[in-house]
């Protein structure tokens, strides 16, 4: 219960702070015209703190799922190419077939993102060992991000890659409450619809046959997880972008906070997605650079070493 | 009535169609060379990748129960070792359904690494950490595949004993899958006899000085042990 309580404190603080910071323009804003003061918080920065909250929760507890069904610690949205998976369907949708509804960009995302686990379950199989999950993943990505490229590349508008650039590296900026929405709502759906299905995910612990034995439907629980990931994601890259590592991070802080337990692990992995992803974006708002980086990249430059340190730590646990 | 009745369960290509009844208060050992079909047995039992058939424990369906109900009729301890995450041994036996683990504990004498996690155990003490998931719900049919593999001798006793007390004194069927023929002819109520994925042979304790022990394993009884057909 503590642990739960010191959760949801440390996300209210993330996103409280992810409000008000960086102060100075926003209290100066406020004293000199007090109702721009509030259109820029209700209209700018409030959209924004929506959506790192729930697109780093759904990325948390994506993650938490797919590493319960895979039985893998490294099995994550972006590593295994679902975002970019995503990201492919969102550019194939804007830019070659010309809807740029956010309902449209959403769909093709969802297709994007479901093509990917449904390849990554092909090539890899249900149980994957480590390195053959990283190679489908690996490989999964590298196509993607191929066909992302030439999709851009063949689009009509000239300025296709200069305008999806951002985009492709994850932005939370310049978006509207409405578009926050259209990430927002389907990735609390989905997360609490994943946390349904913690206890048949906690089951696999022991093994397919020892879940079916319990009374788990094993086929139709991958399906659920792989629907449920592909949609989630998929809205949130659709509006956002791609953004790494947050999939990956979270649920490994989240399990010493059950544990282990795979499936109990998904609510706390959200809240620390979130919380992660808030704090991420302050970093790119308070960094004293001049100009805005791409949130994927500083999620990326801050996970690519937790990552190294995650197949150390699992290389010399398997003693080899 | 008997308690588990089992109706042309089939699992193409592994097991022909089988059908089977087994008594509350009964361990059963089922006995066979290696791919005779034991363990696809006990699959199709438990309803596992196979819904061809039917099952009824004391006339209830228990493919149709839900896992709140499912551990309470019928579980399965497989082969496999194998846990997947590193939770504690304790919370590895409460993955097995509601209800009380400290008798389990007790009986097979966890409580020394109750609280130790289970990647930190040694195959035999989480051969025994797996048996207590197993047994901890008390259903009222338990299927253990090789559950003495990786035990030293002692606990390989201590084991049957207590799998024959939870038969006969808490009115438990246990069905087991074995290749101790020592074992099971020490233990066993009843012994089934598997080749070629269907039962060739089923009886009582005799049966493992019949002629049928030579036919399907290739061996007979000299001197005291098992030993090749001469």
């Amino acid at each position: 219960m503590k642990t739960w309580l010191a959760l949801a404190a440390l996300l209210m603080a993330a996103a409280l702070l992810s409000l008000v910071l960086p102060w100075d323009a926003l209290g100066d804003l406020f004293a000199r015209d007090r109702q721009l003061g509030w259109a820029v918080l209700v209209e700018l920065r409030l959209p924004r703190m929506l959506l790192a909250l729930t697109y780093g929760a759904m990325l948390g507890a994506a993650g938490a799922a797919v590493q319960a069904l895979f039985a893998n610690p490294l099995a994550s949205p972006d590593l295994t190419g679902t975002t970019s998976g995503a990201a492919l369907g969102a550019v194939v949708t804007a830019y070659l077939l010309g809807f740029s509804a956010p309902i449209a960009l959403s769909i093709g995302s969802v297709i994007g993102a479901l093509s990917a686990l449904l390849l990554l379950l092909v090539l890899a199989g249900p149980r994957a060992e480590t390195g053959t999950l990283l190679l489908a993943g690996l490989a999964i990505s590298a196509l993607a991000g191929a066909l992302t490229t030439l999709a851009l590349a063949l689009a009509p508008s000239p300025f296709a890659f200069y305008d999806a650039y951002d985009w492709l590296l994850g932005s939370l900026v310049d978006r509207s409450l409405n578009q926050a929405a259209f990430a927002a709502i389907p990735a609390v759906v989905v997360i609490l619809l994943l946390s349904r299905l913690r206890g048949a995910l906690d089951s696999l612990t022991l093994g397919d046959e020892v879940a079916q034995s319990l009374g788990h439907d094993v086929a139709r629980l991958r399906i659920w997880v792989v629907v449920l990931t592909a949609i989630g994601v998929g809205a949130c890259v659709a509006i956002a972008g791609a953004i790494g590592f947050i999939g990956l991070v979270a649920p490994t802080f989240a399990r010493r906070l059950t544990g282990g337990h795979p499936g109990q692990a998904i609510i706390p992995a959200a809240l620390i997605g979130g919380a992660l992803l808030l704090a991420a974006d302050l970093m790119v708002r308070l960094a004293p650079l001049g100009r805005t980086l791409p949130i994927g990249v500083v999620t990326a430059l801050l996970g690519a070493p937790f990552f190294l340190w995650l197949v150390v730590h699992m290389r010399w646990r398997l003693g080899r | 009535m008997s308690r588990l009745v089992a109706s042309n369960l089939c699992i193409p290509g592994r097991l022909e169609q089988t059908s089977l009844e087994v008594d509350a208060g009964t361990l059963t050992c089922l006995i066979g060379p290696n791919g005779s079909g034991k363990t696809s047995l006990l699959h199709a039992i438990a309803g596992i990748g196979t819904r061809d058939g039917g099952v009824r424990i004391d006339g209830v369906d228990p493919w149709r129960a839900p896992p709140s109900v499912r551990p309470r009729l019928i579980t399965f301890f497989p082969a496999s070792r194998d846990v997947k995450w590193p939770l504690t041994a304790s919370d590895v036996i409460r993955l097995g359904g509601e209800g009380e683990i400290g008798p389990v504990i007790a009986d097979l004498d966890l409580e020394a690494f109750a609280n130790r996690r289970i990647d930190q155990l040694s195959t035999g003490e989480r051969t025994r950490v797996l048996i207590a998931r197993a047994l901890a719900p008390r259903p009222r049919v338990a299927l253990l595949d090789e559950p003495v593999a990786n035990l030293d001798p002692l606990w390989q006793l201590k084991l049957m004993e207590h799998l024959r007390t939870l038969a006969s004194e808490s009115g438990q069927t246990v069905i087991i899958a074995a290749h101790d023929l020592d074992l099971a002819g020490r233990f066993a109520d009843r012994l089934i006899m598997m080749s070629s994925g269907r039962i060739v042979a089923d009886g009582g304790r005799d049966l493992l000085e019949s002629g049928v022990i030579g036919e399907i394993f290739g061996v007979e009884r000299r001197d005291g042990a098992w030993q090749p057909l001469a």
